[in-house]
Order: structure tokens, then sequence, then C-alpha cells
């Protein structure tokens, strides 16, 4: 086979890739710049590009506030699981303990759960503690189902870290916090900022929990409130305003994507687990 | 779920001269066993709160009749929940539909997600590239992508019938084109995160075999199913087991296409309908739990029937 032939070969394989991948985020895009009645021109591309639609979507106070509660309960679920999964996996991958085998069992467990299994009962729970449409409401069970996946990541990352490196700064005279400081921390950053990235796609990406334990905007996210746009709103076309919206919450997703690509591919690939 | 393998010591040569282990603990390995559980104890207990708890509470509240609007009416009744589930024939439909997305959603992503992988593996130009793009439906809002092709197909707004020529066809009123556009957005989504894992099998098969095989004349057709699928069963079966298992707990797309109409309705949309729109917290957790434990047959039917080993594609 001619190496210049198989080379362009694959190139166009690489291409049909990208069709797949962007053809649906392309079409997203496109309606959300139709206006008016252009959204059912049956046309991938508007007639006239128009941003109506962005001043509609940011002029409601039913994407707004969701857009807010998405971003502010994302960020705290993922800073409080990688916290309590970083001390967890530092613990796997390097102390002898009794039981290491049964957390990450149980790990695995609730990663495949049915999460709908549990939203009637957490559902009646929340009500009862009081935290039942408010932001703590959905962060527990974000943290709790995006730790299995920070713990894998972690404990198969801190597994790879050079540790004797940390005793070897203190005999060349570094006190043991610089050396935590300047040796481990650099090395165990990359891990830690992997097993985040994915946690803040799980809590973003979740809808189970957000139409279920949240009933106003004060605590609900932006899928559940896409899922709502089309009933209760006063759009006159949902289909624009949701289109709008959701390029708007696609665009932190895809500027993840674009500077952590080899972090992400990593730590899903390490961890052998989703979330 | 046994077969996890726990991560082996570090390489922390201090650790490891209470090696001729005496009967009773060292004080130094009691206390590294004490702080370990310290350690792991904080997230163990957030994972358990939000999971082992509600669901005892689903399996108590199956054994009454419990309508939360109706609370003074709650009154035990044994297993008749899951009498009344089990002999609905909407139950049994429900199996059916999400058996049936399960099993092609899986299947199609296999043979697809290879075929992604194999490319990422081979490809030069604009090699980066590629493995950028194929992040983007894997981290997209499963919501969105759901709306996106709904849109696609829906009848006044999509662009589909219109390149095909397929005139006024009303996708979402069918239960079978219905559940094709749902598969097809739930393939769209998450065959990169197939890919990805097949791609790290990929990576792991030697090179020499390959040009072994093809000295020996080989097709490649016979290097595929020889040498190249039989190196990466690892990979493949990991990926098999959480790609089933998420794909049996189906929800989002099918929520925001059909809402369950036209029978084409899940598992997963029949426990959230029964619990919170219908606040039967009775019968809703007959069926939450009954769920479950189709989720925890398939693990244990997958992990055994295929002997898999999860450490495998970890590299341990």
């Amino acid at each position: 086979m001619n190496s210049l032939r198989s080379r362009v070969g694959w190139g166009l394989a690489g291409l049909a890739i990208l069709v797949y991948t962007l053809l649906p985020v392309a079409w997203i895009v496109s309606l959300s710049f139709k206006e008016g009645d252009d959204i059912n021109n049956k046309k991938f591309l508007p007639s006239h590009w128009s941003l109506d639609n962005y001043r509609t979507v940011f002029d409601t106070n039913l994407f707004t506030s969701a857009l807010r509660n998405s971003i502010g309960i994302s960020l705290i679920a993922t800073a409080v699981s990688v916290a309590l999964a970083t001390v967890a996996a530092y613990a796997i991958a390097r102390l002898q303990f009794r039981g290491k085998r049964l957390v990450l069992s149980a790990a695995l467990a609730i990663a495949i759960f049915p999460t709908v299994a549990l939203v009637g009962s957490l559902f009646d729970m929340w009500r009862s503690l009081g935290i039942y449409d408010t932001w703590i409401g959905l962060i527990i069970p974000y943290v709790s189902f995006t730790l299995p996946l920070s713990i894998w990541v972690l404990s198969a990352f801190f597994r790879e870290i050079p540790w004797e490196m940390e005793q070897a700064a203190q005999v060349d005279g570094a006190t043991p916090w610089q050396a935590f400081r300047k040796v481990i921390v650099p090395l165990a950053a990359p891990g830690v900022f992997t097993a985040a990235i994915l946690a803040f796609f799980f809590a973003w990406n979740d809808f189970v929990f957000g139409i279920s334990l949240t009933a106003t905007d004060a605590a609900r996210p932006v899928p559940a409130a896409l899922a709502f746009f089309t009933g209760e709103s006063f759009f006159q076309q949902p289909t624009a305003a949701i289109s709008a919206a959701s390029v708007i919450v696609t665009i932190p997703v895809i500027a993840l994507v674009l500077i952590f690509q080899r972090r992400i591919v990593a730590g899903l690939t390490s961890g052998a687990v989703k979330g | 779920m046994t077969t996890v393998t726990a991560p082996p010591g570090t390489g922390d040569a201090g650790r490891d001269v209470r090696a001729p282990r005496p009967a009773r603990l060292s004080e130094r390995a009691r206390d590294e066993q004490r702080l370990g559980w310290y350690l792991v104890a904080p997230a163990v207990v957030v994972m358990l709160a939000v999971t082992a708890y509600p669901l005892g509470r689903a399996v108590y509240l199956s054994l009454y009749s419990y309508r939360l609007t109706d609370p003074a009416a709650k009154e035990f009744v044994g297993l008749r929940n899951y009498g009344v589930v089990l002999t609905d024939s909407l139950w049994w439909q429900d199996v059916f539909t999400t058996v049936f997305i399960t099993v092609v959603t899986v299947a199609v992503e296999l043979v697809i997600g290879f075929a992604f992988a194999t490319v990422m593996h081979r490809i030069i130009f604009g090699r980066r590239t590629v493995r950028t793009a194929i992040l983007i439906p894997y981290g997209i809002i499963t919501v969105v992508a759901a709306f996106a092709w709904q849109y696609a197909f829906a009848l006044d707004s999509g662009f589909v019938n219109e390149w095909f020529g397929l005139g006024d066809k009303a996708w979402f009123s069918d239960r079978w084109s219905a559940l094709a556009v749902i598969i097809l957005a739930e393939v769209w989504k998450t065959t990169p995160f197939i890919s990805l894992l097949l791609l790290a099998g990929l990576a792991q098969v030697p090179e020499e075999l390959q040009e072994a095989a093809k000295v020996d004349g080989a097709s490649a057709w016979q290097r595929l199913w020889r040498v190249t699928i039989p190196n990466m069963k690892g990979a493949i079966l990991v990926a098999l087991l959480f790609r089933t298992l998420d794909a049996f707990r189906i929800f989002d797309t099918i929520f925001i296409m059909t809402g369950g109409a036209e029978k084409t309705e899940s598992l997963s949309i029949l426990a959230f309908r029964q619990t919170i729109t219908r606040t039967e917290l009775g019968l809703g957790g007959a069926v939450s739990v009954l769920l479950f434990l189709s989720v925890m047959l398939i693990a244990f039917a997958i992990i055994r029937g295929f002997n898999v080993d999860l450490g495998q594609v970890r590299g341990d």
C-alpha cells in the first residue's frame, strides 16, 4: 500500500469522524440564529442570521437563574468531590489497610447505580430535611455520584507518582512543607485536575436529580430548566430559545475539551469508569 | 464485583519492612491501618448516604401502599406492590423497550466505536483534531443533544425529511421510528466513550504481532479477528460492561423526545413517573427496587459470564 495514499485515506476517515461529531452541534448553533418563522424553513442554515434568540434567553429569569444555579452547584460539587476523592485516593494508593478492596468495589457499584431508583426516596427525605429545592440538595447527590470516578482516576494516577522524591528533597534540606508543596503538589496537580474536569462534566450534564429534587428557579439547573421551557414559558417559539440556551451551555464544554483534550482522554481510560 | 483488583502497594520501600507478618500487627501497621480508614471514611460516608440509605428506604416503602399526597392512608401490604408491577403488561412492555434500546445501542456502538478507534490509532494528519472533536459528544449535555436531534427530525423545524426527500414523515408518532431517533441520539452521544476505551486497548496490541501475521500471509480480516480483537479483549469487555449498564438506565433522551409516549417508555421513565410525578412512593419503590435488581443482575452476568478483569484497562 502506498504510504501517501494510506495517509490520505486515514485522513478522509478522520474527516468523516469530524462530520459525525460536529454536525448536530452545527445544527443547534444554526437553529439558534434563526429568527421568527425562519425556524421552520426546513433548511440547515438560517435565511438570515439574527441574535434575537440570545437576547431573549438572557432577558428571561428562567434561563439566567438556571445558568447561575448550574454554574454554582457544579463548581461546588466538583470542588467537594475532588477534595474528598484526593484524600481517599491517597490512602488507597499509598497505605496498607484492610477494606481497601471494599472501597473500590463500592465505588464501582455506585458508578453503575440506576440513579432513577433513588430519586423517589431522596425526594421524600430532602423534603423532610428541608433541603428540597436548594443548592445543597443537588450538591450532595452530585458529590456522591462523581466520587467513584474521581477516586478511580486519582488512585490510578497517584500510584504512578514517585513518592520517594519527597524524601529526597528533605534529604537535600527542604522542610516537609516545602517538599510537599514544591515536589508533590506539582506532580499530583494534573491528576486532580483531570478528576475535576470529569466530575464537572457529570454535574453539568445531570438531568435526573435536576428535575426530581427542584421545584422552582431557586435551584433548578439548566438541563432541567430547558425541559420546562416548552411547557410553562411565554416564548412564542420555544425551539429557538432552547437552541440559544443550549449553545450557551455547550460553550464551557467545548472550551474544556479544547484546552484539556489529553487529560480528559487519559482520565477516561485510566479510570475505565464513566460517571 | 469481586474481580476488582486492589491497587498494589506502592514503591515506598519503607513500608515493606513488616513483610514477615507477625500474628499481631505492629504498632506502625496499626497506625497506618487507622489512618487509611480515616482518610477514606468521608468519601465512603457520602457515597453510602445517598445510595445505600435511600435504597433501603425504597425497599421499606415498597412494602407499603403509600402515596405522598395521602400519608394517612399508609398501609403495610407486604409484597403486593411487586405483584402489581410484575403482572402489569406495562412493566413488561417497558422491560422490552429498555432491553431493545440497550442491545441495539451497544451493538451499534461497539462496531462504530471500533472503527473510530482504528482511525484515531492510524491517522497521522489531523490526529489531535480528531481526538479533540470526539470528546465533544461525550461532554455535551445529554438533554441538549436530545433537543438537537429532536429538532433535526421534527416536522416543523427539521431538515432531515427535506434532505432525504421523506416529505412529512412524523418520526415521533410511531413507536419504531421514534425508537430509531432515540437510539441514534444515544449512539451519537456515547460512542466516543467506547471508542476511547477501545483506542486504549488498540495501543496495547503489539505491532510486531500484526507484522508477523502479515508476513505469514494473514488477510486484514484474519488479522482483525485472530490478532487484534483477542489482544484487546479486556478493553472490549470493560467498554461493553459500562455502556450496557449505562444504556439500560436511559432516561434523559426519552424524556425530552417523547416523554415515553408511543410505547417508548424505559424502566427509568416508569420509575420516575411512579415516584415523582404520581408520588406513589410505595408502588414506585417496588419499580425502583426491581430496576436496581435488574442492573445488578446484568452487571453480575457480564462480569461472571465474560470473566471481566477490571484491572486490565487500568494498566495494573
